[in-house]
């Protein structure tokens, strides 16, 4: 028997004493749990999408959808379907595990509630970012904008903005997850502390879809919605042992 | 001891308003561009003050009460978060009033105006949290959180709404804020007393929200001893 199988038949007879898995480790377990159940049934991610489009029709009867001035605020549209459809899969992220006490279950693991608010949070993130890939073009096409000017500048603004939208209503989601009318309070809640980090991504946004390359002024919105994102992670994961443990 | 001292603070304030206003709407003359709708103020600013110490002081009883886990700390942040709230609503309402006669239109989307807004629907949010969950222990601790989430947000509210370039609102006009000059003396000491005669009436709402909080508290105890005593019967 090679030494390699030997530890590591060693390892599988002695459970009590293996080494507990990573924080990253668990995070990712968690993620993957998340995404592979979502991805076999694609309930959520579905019903966001087309959730999506409709928005983007009925935006079409706020406003004329052929005018110049549309330019002057894409941005804050976009982010309001982004915001809107990625709260139909954040809104669900704890409360699909109440079923058959799955949430007891994953609290009573060896596992700290962080790496669990993390692991959610990775798999909506991804989630949020595969609406937005499917929205975006949908946008330029419905309402004439090339959007792909700047396309690098873009896809940062896209992923800090969607970390801040994902972290919160992720959160949010831990925090009602036992609420008796939780479809109520979610976007009582969720949406105004979600007003910073929006205003950051629409005004950066807009700018960029107009095609014109971020200046030295729009950079503080950057480091605000960089400093949200580390500001807010930092917060909800010292304090989700509070919210889901006591 | 409590109702006494509940008593005096609500006398002593009652005593100043009343002495306030007298000075305010009879005492003072008019000012040079704003005419008599200046008189606002009294009650504007002393409302903003309140309400934002308010929501700091409901946060700092809200970690309080996670550090020690005692519901009288909980109960004081909710009472306080509620009265700060009330003031909070009194400024944005007087200061609309003001808008609509000085710019024009009720409301200006200015800087501050939204700032304040948007703190006050979190603490709206906040408020309405309290009332979905009934365990007490898990009522004060998720909004302990939403709290600390809130105080944290109007922070970065505060920031970024500055850099929006929609700020319409009159500098700061105070002493302690300016050093002195902006405004005179006769106009701005009658502001420092109605701060203080609101803060009296403030606190004596707080009184007897705590007051009103206890009470419910001990019912619910009541009821709960009622309850399983009958199942052991």
């Amino acid at each position: 028997m090679k030494t390699t199988e030997a530890v590591a038949e060693l390892e599988i007879s002695r459970p009590v004493s293996a080494p507990a898995p990573s924080l990253i480790a668990q995070v990712w377990t968690i993620a993957g749990k998340d995404l592979r159940s979502e991805f076999r049934t694609k309930e959520a991610l579905n019903a966001s999408i087309a959730f999506s489009v409709v928005i983007l029709v009925l935006f079409s009867f706020a406003f004329d959808p052929t005018s110049d001035q549309l330019q002057e605020f894409s941005g804050g549209l976009l982010w309001l379907v982004f915001s809107f459809a990625g709260t139909l899969v954040l809104n669900r992220s704890f409360s699909r595990e109440t079923q058959n006490d799955c949430l007891d279950g994953l609290l009573a693991s060896p596992m700290p509630a962080s790496a669990l608010f993390l692991g959610k949070s990775l798999a909506n993130y991804v989630l949020l970012m595969m609406i937005e890939i499917v929205s975006l073009p949908v946008f330029g096409l419905f309402y004439n904008i090339r959007w792909a000017r700047q396309l690098p500048m873009l896809a940062a603004v896209l992923l800090l903005g969607t970390w801040a939208l994902t972290v919160i209503g992720t959160f949010f989601s831990a925090l009602t997850v036992n609420l008796r009318i939780r479809e109520l309070m979610l976007p009582m809640l969720v949406y105004p502390l979600m007003i910073p980090a929006l205003m950051a991504a629409m005004t950066l946004t807009t700018v960029l879809l107009g095609g014109v390359p971020i200046t030295a002024s729009d950079m503080i919105w950057i480091k605000m919605l960089v400093a949200f994102d580390v500001v807010f992670t930092t917060l909800s994961v010292f304090l989700i042992d509070t919210v889901l443990l006591g | 001891m409590r109702n006494r001292i509940i008593v005096l603070l609500a006398a002593i304030g009652a005593a100043l308003l009343v002495w306030n206003l007298h000075t305010i709407l009879l005492g003072l003359p008019d000012e040079t561009r704003q005419d008599m709708i200046f008189r606002i103020i009294y009650f504007h600013v002393p409302g903003g003050m309140i309400g934002l110490t308010g929501f700091g002081v409901g946060l700092a009883c809200s970690v309080v009460y996670l550090v020690k886990k005692d519901l009288w700390w909980d109960a004081l942040a909710a009472s306080i978060t509620e009265v700060a709230l009330a003031f909070a609503l009194t400024n944005l309402v007087t200061g609309s009033i003001w808008g609509r006669q000085q710019w024009g239109v009720w409301w200006a989307w200015d800087a501050r105006l939204t700032g304040m807004l948007i703190c006050c629907v979190v603490f709206v949010g906040y408020l309405m949290l309290r009332r979905a969950v009934d365990e007490p222990n898990q009522r004060a601790r998720l909004s302990a959180v939403v709290s600390i989430f809130g105080t944290v947000n109007a922070w970065f509210v505060y920031k970024a709404i500055d850099w929006f370039p929609r700020l319409q609102h009159p500098g700061p006009v105070l002493t302690f804020r300016t050093g002195g000059g902006r405004m005179d003396p006769v106009l701005e000491h009658p502001l420092y007393w109605n701060a203080l005669a609101l803060l009296c009436l403030a606190i004596v709402m707080v009184m007897i929200r705590i007051r009103q909080e206890d009470v419910s508290r001990e019912i619910d105890l009541l009821r709960r001893t009622a309850h399983a005593s009958l199942k052991g019967l």
